[in-house]
């Protein structure tokens, strides 16, 4: 039921350029998990993908249903709001996962506990 | 009315997500909306969260654009890190931060900020000593970052919630 082809020439150029700059974010995201070194470092990979990647892409989306009026464009706010509180959560609980099992293997690359247990 | 709705910024919040989730103003998602947020309210109540309430929402606003403006500005860093040649000296590494912020919830919005904005990844926080220890991506001063997260983040944070 969207009739992409109706969408103003501007509009498409805005939308096709936010999808690819999301994407690109999304795959720069992608290629920084193989690239990085350790698990440390490619925690930080995802970030570009859940931050300005997603933020691209419904940005992208807002502005194609606002133009061809189909639908409030206010579920958009909503998967930010989501993603802003959920990505953070997970990726402390994995890098904290990795810091605990570290430090019992007695790994010499991250710092002792301060606390003086774990 | 604190026994009905303990929380009632939560459940306007919840009965709005509603709204919005449905795409209706109609008497049944209003209806359906209003026990959702009863209902999470009470549930909330349960758990017993610390109350905290925010006391300057224009700081708020001040330290959203300039988390947005942050955003922005890291995406560009790492993502040139990531696609780099792999020759150039680059180290990561754990920066400990002493901080004087104690407010829980200040705290919170702290380490989310600091995980969602690439680069950076909040790993510990050693409530009693009040320190807390951060993974930085492209770590080149730490005593720079110190500085960055006192004066960019928790002097803003704890203007706001203490």
């Amino acid at each position: 039921m969207t009739h992409a082809e109706s969408l103003p020439a501007w509009a498409a150029i805005l939308v096709s350029l936010l999808l690819l700059l999301g994407a690109g974010l999304g795959l720069v995201g992608a290629i920084g998990l193989l690239r990085l070194r350790n698990f440390y470092e490619r925690i930080h990979a995802p970030t570009l993908g859940t931050t300005l990647g997603i933020g691209s892409i419904l940005l992208a989306s807002m502005l194609f249903f606002t133009v061809l009026q189909s639908r409030p464009v206010l579920h958009e706010v909503l998967i930010a709001v989501f993603m802003v509180l959920t990505t953070p959560v997970t990726l402390m609980l994995l890098a904290r996962a990795a810091l605990y099992r570290d430090r019992r293997e007695g790994s010499a690359e991250v710092p002792r506990s301060t606390t003086g247990e774990g | 009315m604190r026994r009905v709705l303990p929380f009632p910024w939560v459940s306007a919040a919840l009965l709005l997500l509603w709204l919005l989730l449905v795409g209706s103003m109609g008497p049944g998602a209003l209806l359906l909306g209003a026990a959702l947020a009863l209902v999470g309210g009470w549930l909330l109540a349960v758990l017993d969260p610390p109350r905290t309430r925010l006391r300057r929402p224009l700081a708020a606003l001040r330290l959203a654009w300039v988390v947005l403006v942050e955003v922005f500005r890291s995406n560009n860093a790492v993502a040139r890190l990531i696609l780099a040649p792999r020759t150039r000296g680059r180290s990561s590494g754990f920066v400990r931060i002493p901080l004087d912020m104690r407010s829980p919830a200040g705290l919170a919005a702290l380490a989310c900020i600091l995980t969602a904005t690439p680069g950076t990844v909040w790993a510990e926080y050693d409530s009693a000593r009040g320190i807390m220890l951060l993974h930085v991506l492209d770590l080149i001063d730490e005593a720079e970052w110190v500085r960055i997260i006192k004066d960019r983040y928790e002097a803003r944070l704890m203007e706001i919630f203490e």
